[in-house]
């Protein structure tokens, strides 16, 4: 354990988590709102400015952290003191950590801890974004953010499992639960000439995975903890800096979920027919984490454009979904790939 | 559910419930009404209702000035519908008077109430979908409801509190321009609804939400006294405009939209949202009769310069506004200004049916059920 | 003292700390304080199996304690909501007593099972040594569904007895409410 390995490691959670994670997350605030209003037929963000410099409104983000900053933090009487100040803490650490198994590009190098245990690792730090949530939720001393907070703790966990037990297909295809390797094993063809991505042989699986995980980040049409109509929410008496760490939170997430559909369903930095075991280096590398980078896009803007599309569910219905549909499609789908893997 | 549900009594935290107060500010309640949820969790128990927020007297202050002067104060007591407010209160008088309105101003009339009626309409089915969450189609919404807003405010130089009715006739005449402007946006409109359709109305989840949810009953909506949608969705067929004809829409051609339960039960919240888009096209096939068949000539009939009439004289007329039968009552003392003015109008009564149905409902149903009444909180209380 | 021992022993107080923090004030008081001061002691138990080379008991004890079991004790201390007046009346009951007597039996055992294991013994680098897929998924699979299956099976069926016996609770709760 040298010191050179200890400082690129450095180098690479301060550019993986803090570069690529953050800015991602805090690029599609804007994103989100930009889309929305496209959506909406409306105009979006373009007023904040930077010596005459809109950007198409791309200054807001930052905009946003400023005021974020500046505001009043406020405490409610009666809140859990100790409780109110972690919450936000608990919420934005584990999206962030997750990061560590992702495979960026090809070999070591790009990935900031190498785990055989690479996706239980992720569900096990993803499962503890639970916390801010509920947490934040009680500490308010707030009926609505109560009711907010146990919706949260309860559809998480609802949704934890049948997004666990979809990824089984996968791992019984190729055979590992390693990010890297799963990646590599998407680099094979099948029939000499069909990228073996996963959405190409678990498509149910993909669905499923992206439902589920959708519902765990409490995102539309799945936001009932936040059900800014009905309870507004388990963060609703948060202010300043403390909301913004749960509102990017969510958005770090989104870029999880994306990566995590992009590494186990969309062949992870594979480039299709190029240089599938990732040992070209040079410009085919740039272009493998280029086309990682593409994907995670892609995947972030189908979370976004389905939030500004669908409208929410009932907290019975989720429920219902998750343990009565999704729960026993996805065992189906686990019988269904283990008997085509026997009888192949 | 056999814990007996005794609003305004049941406001104390029984063995396992906690008290929820929604409201006065609260996004769903669309203004400021407020209601008290003894919650089971995520069912209510009981629902106390508590209005009275947006109390300004209207009604009272319509006795200290002439009767020409409160016209604008009848913008304020709907302000999604304040041409069916001017409209009613400027029949009740014509009729305390018997004042002859000129046909092109009645024509005139039902270009704009029926106008007004799709911009009322569009907010509630809008908040429908909002309130469920979905956030696109409200906009959606919205973007038409300025065109409308935009034709209004070149017609009569205002955009919400129109002021457009006088006592004997309408300020201000169709310019042929904005004739056009109007069957232009007939036309968009039109493709507006079935796109609106096509994003939430037959959107599964959105069916899920409503379809069964909420359901009044023929003869709790009778007893309730709903008016309007509200009514006609739970399967009562009753119109203002065919049953108790005024102005020239008897000489028109439409129909009167009932709940048919499409989706789920007669009277459920899908029904009252989907009444709602069936009006709406009816109302374009209004306007788009009225524009054709308007006949030219003067727009305000022959109305003293100074209104007195006989002592003990006293008026009413019923419009179909777009909360439904909007009855106004009007009565003279024999001075310029009015002895009383009585306005009857639908929200009062759909809040008070919600106590009824909360019990038993979840959260979410609630909100779902609010909207889809239609509650304009300035019209609770006037 | 080597880094190795020096973060061993950092990670052991910390478990023990945490799970010392359950029990006594000022975070014993707040019956959600204990609840997060036992997941600060799963975490650094998690570590303590990584630096056995656990890396899939690690990562389960995260998932499944931390992530699954501690959330629905919060879930359920939040629902209760107990008041602090209600918490004052500790007594020793016959359970307590009986849960005190277990838990020393275990501890005893655990510790004779450390002293019976380590005396004599000099610490083996087992990934110095070539098993480099030794506590790892594979290996671990492996040998719970061949060598340890009936164990393996007898949780499962515990398991479900359980979750009958809590569908069977929650019934009878509305059954006897509607």
């Amino acid at each position: 354990m040298d010191l050179t390995f200890l400082l690129m490691t450095l180098l690479k959670i301060v550019l993986i988590c803090f570069v690529f994670a953050m800015i991602l997350g805090a690029i599609l605030t804007w994103g989100e709102r930009k889309l929305s209003a496209v959506v909406q037929d409306r105009i979006g963000p373009n007023r904040a400015s930077i010596l005459g410099v809109t950007a198409l409104g791309l200054m807001h983000p930052i905009a946003d952290m400023l005021k974020a900053f500046t505001k009043e933090d406020f405490v409610p009487a009666g809140a859990n003191r100790f409780l109110f100040a972690m919450a936000p803490m608990l919420a934005m650490v584990p999206p962030l950590v997750v990061f560590a198994v992702v495979p960026f590009g090809p070999g070591p190098d790009f990935v900031i801890a190498p785990l055989d245990t690479g996706v239980l690792f992720i569900f096990a730090i993803g499962g503890m974004g639970i916390y801010g949530a509920t947490l934040g939720g009680w500490s308010s001393n707030n009926s609505f953010a109560l009711l907010g907070s146990l919706r949260a703790a309860a559809q998480m966990i609802s949704y934890e499992v049948s997004m666990g037990l979809n990824l089984v297909g996968i791992f019984m295809i190729f055979g590992t639960v390693s990010l890297s390797n799963i990646v590599l094993g998407q680099g094979q063809l099948l029939w000499g000439w069909l990228p073996m991505w996963g959405i190409v042989v678990q498509p149910v699986a993909f669905i499923l995975f992206m439902t589920a995980s959708m519902a765990e980040n409490k995102r539309a049409p799945f936001d009932l903890p936040e059900g800014e109509s009905e309870i507004l929410g388990y963060n609703l008496e948060y202010s300043s800096m403390r909301f913004a760490l749960f509102f990017l939170s969510e958005f770090v997430e989104i870029v999880v979920i994306a990566a995590m559909a992009a590494t186990l369903f969309f062949g992870g930095w594979q480039i299709p027919w190029v240089d599938p075991q990732g040992t070209a280096g040079g410009w085919i590398t740039v272009g493998q984490v280029a086309a990682f980078v593409g994907k995670v896009v892609f995947l972030c803007w189908v979370q976004l454009i389905i939030r500004w599309t669908l409208p929410r569910f009932r907290y019975d219905q989720v429920m219902a979904l998750g343990w009565k549909y999704l729960l026993p499609l996805s065992l189906l789908n686990i019988v269904a790939t283990a008997v085509v893997l026997a009888m192949l | 559910m056999d814990a007996i549900c005794e609003p305004n009594v049941h406001l104390v935290e029984e063995d396992g419930e906690m008290i929820l107060n929604m409201g006065p500010h609260h996004p769903s309640t669309h203004g400021v009404l407020r209601m008290i949820l003894s919650m089971d969790s995520e069912v209510i128990r009981c629902l106390s209702a508590d209005l009275g927020y947006l109390h300004r007297g209207i009604e009272k202050i319509g006795e200290s000035i002439p009767w020409q002067g409160f016209m604008p104060y009848t913008d304020r007591v709907d302000y999604l519908g304040a041409m069916f407010v001017n409209h009613g209160y400027a029949m009740a008088v014509e009729r305390l008077l018997g004042v002859e309105v000129p046909p092109r101003a009645e024509y005139l009339r039902v270009v704009a109430d029926e106008l007004n009626r799709i911009a009322s309409h569009i907010i509630c089915i809008g908040s429908v979908t909002m309130d469920l969450g979905a956030y696109t189609p409200f906009l959606h919404g919205i973007r038409e409801r300025e065109k409308i807003n935009d034709i209004i405010e070149e017609w009569c130089g205002a955009r919400l509190t129109y002021n457009y009715m006088r006592i004997g006739g309408v300020s201000f005449d169709l310019t042929p321009g904005l004739k056009i402007k109007i069957l232009e946006f007939l036309d968009g409109f039109e493709v507006f609804v079935q796109e609106f359709n096509n994003l939430i109305s037959f959107n599964e989840i959105f069916i899920k939400r409503c379809a069964g949810v909420g359901t009044i009953t023929p003869e709790d909506a009778v007893g309730y006294g709903l008016i309007g949608p509200n009514l006609r969705a739970s399967g009562v067929d009753f119109d203002v405009r065919r049953d108790h004809p005024y102005g020239v829409y008897p000489e028109l051609d439409f129909d009167v939209c009932v709940g048919r339960g499409i989706k789920g039960e007669v009277g459920d919240v899908y029904d009252r949202f989907w009444l709602r888009i069936e009006e709406m096209l009816q109302s374009v096939r209004l306007i788009r009769q009225a524009i054709e068949r308007m006949p030219m000539g003067p727009i305000m009939g022959k109305v003293p310069k100074k209104i007195k009439p006989e002592k003990g004289a006293s008026a009413h007329s019923r419009v179909e506004g777009a909360r439904g039968d909007l009855f106004t009552y009007v009565m003279s003392n024999g001075t310029v200004n009015p002895h009383r003015i009585h306005i009857r109008t639908g929200s009062f009564n759909a809040f008070s049916i919600v106590e009824k149905l909360a019990p038993g409902m979840m959260i979410a149903d609630l909100v779902a059920l609010f909207a889809s009444l239609d509650i304009i909180a300035p019209e609770t209380d006037r | 003292m080597t880094a190795e021992l020096l973060i061993f022993y950092f990670m052991a107080i910390m478990a023990v700390g945490g799970a010392v923090c359950v029990v006594l004030p000022p975070f014993g008081r707040n019956p959600l304080h204990a609840a997060l001061a036992l997941l600060v002691s799963f975490f650094f138990v998690a570590g303590i199996f990584v630096m056995l080379s656990a890396h899939l008991v690690a990562v389960l004890q995260i998932l499944v304690y931390a992530g699954a079991v501690m959330v629905l004790f919060v879930f359920v201390v939040m629902l209760l909501n107990l008041k602090k007046d209600e918490l004052k009346g500790a007594r020793w009951t016959p359970w307590k007593v009986f849960g005190v007597g277990a838990g020393l039996v275990m501890f005893t055992k655990l510790a004779l099972a450390v002293v019976v294991v380590t005396e004599g013994e000099t610490p083996v680098n087992l990934a110095a040594e070539g098993f480099t897929g030794y506590g790892g998924i594979h290996d671990v699979g492996a040998a719970l569904v061949t060598t340890y299956l009936l164990p393996f099976e007898l949780t499962s069926i515990l398991l479900l007895v359980a979750i009958i016996g809590a569908v069977l609770v929650a019934r009878r709760q509305t059954g006897g409410a509607s």
